[in-house]
């Protein structure tokens, strides 16, 4: 078959627009939820209704859009702890297990206790235990970076391993040590380690009446502005994208690269601690089995997604809290997987277009 | 063969190889190609010459099918052709042959050869591909093993299987991108001898250079490019002088041995005292090597490359570990780290721009802002000033004319000559007080080394140690004022660069010691 026009792919030799990018990437999610319409409408769905109620189940009201941003949250968190680590191309598998050992260390504050409970001030103590699930999650984080500084170990494959032990450690102290009657789990801790939420306000508002929502979002938040500034105006952020970039070359310019190894490296596990930190003093509250339901993992994803842009790992991680809300909302469950995986796919796969411009030919001039 | 495409119905019997009429290819914010016209007669060789970024590729490119010419035509063979993609122009008898090899080094010279092709399509019969290999072989001179493996050539057999896998796709019109580049002297006349016996068997060639003297050897005529303009157009080679040829690419004359003021040079900068370091492979590469650099001096280094000369470099920048004193205003810094040596003063001109000298995927202004990015006015305690940095970046743009659309392009966007003023600005403006530069001017074209070598000296002036390691003899005469010759990390003699003469410095490289 013979048709009079074909498409090229031809490659970008200027810098694109500014715009394209964001453009791009808005049209591949649309373009995702068309094509999951239309698989729906092939095994007999509704696909209007589905999409309409995946958006009322995720964004349809204020109780809802609390429950995307609270599953947004650790998203945000472990997605930012990516983000800093791969533009130094370092490949931190582990944010999975930093988030784990991040909630355990937390723990510890309540669990041990590491203050009188009774007397501390509620300030205090969810300062402190920010301070210690950063600590965990950079201890996690510090051991593949300094294996990797010194002796050059394959970080990929020990962050990877770091991760079940991380899962195992947290088992180990909630089986035998601090299980609450036999369960997988501790007792709930005291409300005084509770991230504030809204629906504390609900006495004197009554619209936050049932809105889960907690401070860890604002903490998120802050943490991809600082991120951002430090990636993009400190000389450390410099210094970790030259190190990215060219490892010889920032050799060549004086800077220390283990150093570097190390200090990002603790840096991301702090904060995907933060994240686990957030988790259980914003939501569950204890420290059980499958706190994350591979937060970790999904952060590589956001991470790559939002380019390793710390104000679009928010927006990223956004959908990526949809998507885990409707999943729980829309039967079969699997739709919702399906949209991911199609969403995915199409945004990455719309990175062709930033790389390459696509003409439409047409292959006999003459006749035209 | 395949090589002879049938002329078109509508091509007269005498129709030129090429010919491209008033090419404009414009990228945002460059005119690359502004209305050049080439035209290749059959079995000639068609010199291309200009200055790094005159938009030589550009046009070769756009030949080679890869680039969309904005306006203008294309004929081959007397047939108008509009080229999509690579194949379209291999189809019509285009072939490249790229500076860098596109090779798989595991694999035979047939393999390289065969790959990408539809023939042989499933059970791959290499003896008797070989044999047709070897037989395009003998046609042409380019003599290689077609059952060696790529990773045992030499540079100048594999550029010869560059070479057959476009004869064996049947170019009739081969496109060579500097060629001589990456040759030894004795490989650059075995080519030079291909190329003329190619021509004599319907071949014709487009010969990119920057090397003049190579030009007027091989080539019947030539084109120049200036800023996308040509300002030559197949003209006759014979009659041609390489001062001729050096102003119409540059757009002046150029001096071909700048000025060197007398000075007396001043206290010893650099002192290394008897030192041993050895290579990547765990080869000793330095013996007990000792020099002296003082201020507003430059001492060359000559040697045939790897005779230690990488790795005295990198010992006094504080990239290698060695045994012995180096001292540098009379502070130790042997096995220390780099940033050491450039709290010292060193600036450093390395010998891989791109892979060390450079951030590729950084813009202009991360690149020119590298050694000093801590100081005052673009550092702060924590942060960057980009705006200061940007400024900075300008100022260095303009005053080292450095081509490029602003500086926020991308380092991996200049050409060759252009990332090395980026490099040589950057340093020069850390106000040091010994510079390193290796093969500062390796791959530039003429406009560029003038302008660099000019740097260099002016850096004398101001009464920089600089240590300059090339492999150009003529470069080392002309800017040194003592050579030091390495043969196997010793130094064979240090001569005074007024009375030094090439033979002498060769037979030391060889590995002669110095009667003094």
């Amino acid at each position: 078959m013979n048709l009079p026009y074909t498409l090229i792919f031809e490659k970008r030799t200027e810098d694109y627009p500014k715009w394209l990018p964001a453009a791009v990437s808005i049209g591949s999610v649309i373009a995702a939820f068309i094509i999951s319409g239309i698989l729906l409408k092939i095994i007999g769905g509704e696909p209007l209704r589905v999409i309409k109620f995946f958006f009322t189940a995720t964004f349809g009201s204020w109780a809802v859009f609390s429950d995307t941003m609270v599953k947004a949250t650790p998203l945000i968190l472990v997605g930012l702890a990516c983000t800093v680590a791969f533009k130094m191309k370092l490949w931190n598998i582990g944010a999975e297990g930093q988030f784990y050992m991040g909630a355990f260390f937390a723990s510890l504050v309540v669990l041990v206790p590491m203050v009188n409970l009774e007397t501390t001030p509620k300030f205090l103590i969810i300062v402190l235990m920010m301070i210690m699930g950063m600590i965990g999650g950079a201890i996690w984080g510090f051991i593949p970076g300094i294996l990797k500084a010194k002796y050059n170990v394959n970080e990929i494959i020990i962050t990877l391993m770091l991760n079940y032990i991380a899962l195992y450690w947290n088992n180990f102290w909630i089986f035998d040590k601090w299980s609450d009657a036999g369960f997988q789990m501790t007792p709930q801790f005291a409300k005084v380690a509770w991230l504030p939420r809204l629906s504390d306000l609900a006495r004197e508002y009554r619209m936050f009446s049932g809105i889960t929502l907690h401070l860890g979002v604002i903490i998120a938040i802050i943490a991809a502005i600082i991120i951002w500034w430090i990636l993009e105006r400190s000389r450390w952020g410099y210094e970790i994208k030259l190190i990215g970039d060219n490892p010889a070359a920032a050799r060549y310019a004086g800077l220390n690269i283990s150093k570097n190894i190390i200090l990002v490296f603790m840096l991301s596990g702090a904060l995907a601690g933060l994240a686990g930190m957030s988790e259980i003093s914003g939501v569950v509250h204890r420290l059980q089995e499958r706190i994350s339901s591979g937060y970790g993992f999904t952060g590589i994803i956001i991470a790559w997604l939002a380019k390793l842009n710390p104000f679009t790992v928010i927006l990223v991680s956004i959908l990526f809290g949809a998507l885990i809300v409707a999943g729980r909302e829309i039967q079969p469950s699997g739709i919702a997987y399906l949209l991911q995986g199609i969403i995915l796919f199409m945004v990455i796969s719309s990175d062709v277009l930033l790389r390459y411009k696509i003409r439409l030919i047409n292959l006999n001039p003459q006749e035209a | 063969m395949t090589s002879h495409p049938p002329p078109n119905a509508v091509a007269n019997a005498v129709a030129n190889a090429v010919e491209m009429k008033d090419i404009v290819i414009r990228f945002p914010g460059v005119l690359a190609n502004d209305h050049v016209n080439l035209t290749l007669k059959h079995g000639e060789i068609h010199a291309l010459l200009g200055e790094n970024g005159a938009g030589k590729s550009t046009l070769m490119s756009a030949l080679a099918g890869l680039y969309k010419p904005t306006s203008g035509t294309m004929r081959i063979h007397g047939e108008l052709v509009d080229f999509n993609s690579p194949k379209d122009a291999i189809a019509k008898g285009i072939g490249m042959v790229y500076q860098h090899f596109m090779l798989v080094p595991t694999q035979t010279v047939t393999e390289n050869i065969l790959l990408g092709l539809n023939e042989p399509k499933f059970f791959m019969d290499l003896p008797k591909y070989d044999q047709k290999i070897r037989d395009l072989q003998e046609q042409f001179g380019l003599n290689v093993d077609p059952t060696a493996k790529i990773w045992q050539l030499s540079v100048g057999e594999q550029q010869r299987v560059e070479i057959l896998k476009t004869l064996y796709r049947g170019a009739s019109v081969l496109i060579m991108d500097e060629p001589t580049a990456v040759l030894a002297p004795q490989e650059i006349d075995d080519l030079m001898e291909t190329m003329r016996s190619m021509t004599k068997q319907d071949k014709s060639i487009i010969f990119i250079s920057h090397k003049l003297n190579e030009v007027t050897a091989v080539a019947n005529r030539l084109t120049v490019l200036r800023k996308g303009v040509a300002t030559a157009e197949g003209i006759d080679v014979t009659g041609m002088t390489s001062e001729k040829l050096a102003e119409l690419m540059v757009g002046r004359k150029v001096v071909f041995r700048v000025e060197k003021k007398e000075q007396a040079p001043g206290d010893v900068v650099l002192d290394v005292k008897e030192v041993s370091a050895i290579n990547n492979k765990g080869v000793r590469a330095l013996n007990k090597l000792s020099l002296k650099v003082r201020q507003g001096e430059i001492l060359g280094i000559a040697g045939v490359a790897g005779n230690g000369q990488s790795e005295l470099a990198e010992i006094i920048t504080g990239l290698r570990d060695c045994d012995g004193e180096i001292l540098i205003n009379g502070e130790d810094v042997s096995n220390q780290e780099p940033s050491v040596a450039i709290a010292q003063g060193v600036a450093h001109i390395p010998e891989d721009r791109t892979g060390v000298g450079s951030a590729p995927n950084m813009t202009i202004a991360e690149n020119t802002i590298m050694k000093n990015y801590r100081d005052e006015p673009i550092g702060t305690k924590w942060s960057i000033n980009f705006t200061e940095a940007r400024d900075h970046a300008r100022e260095l743009k303009n005053a080292y004319d450095i081509l490029a659309p602003n500086v926020r392009t991308m380092a991996r966007k200049l050409s060759g000559g252009n990332l090395q003023k980026v490099i040589l600005a950057r340093e020069i403006t850390t106000n040091p007080k010994l510079m390193v530069a290796m093969q500062p001017t390796r791959g530039l074209d003429v406009g560029a080394i003038e302008s660099i070598q000019r740097l260099l000296l002016e850096q004398r002036e101001e009464g920089t140690a600089i240590l300059l390691i090339s492999e150009e003899l003529e470069e080392l005469l002309t800017l040194s004022d003592r050579i030091a010759v390495l043969h196997e990390g010793e130094v064979m003699g240090i001569l005074d660069a007024k009375d030094a003469n090439m033979k002498e410095i060769g037979l030391m490289m060889t590995g002669e010691k110095h009667k003094a």
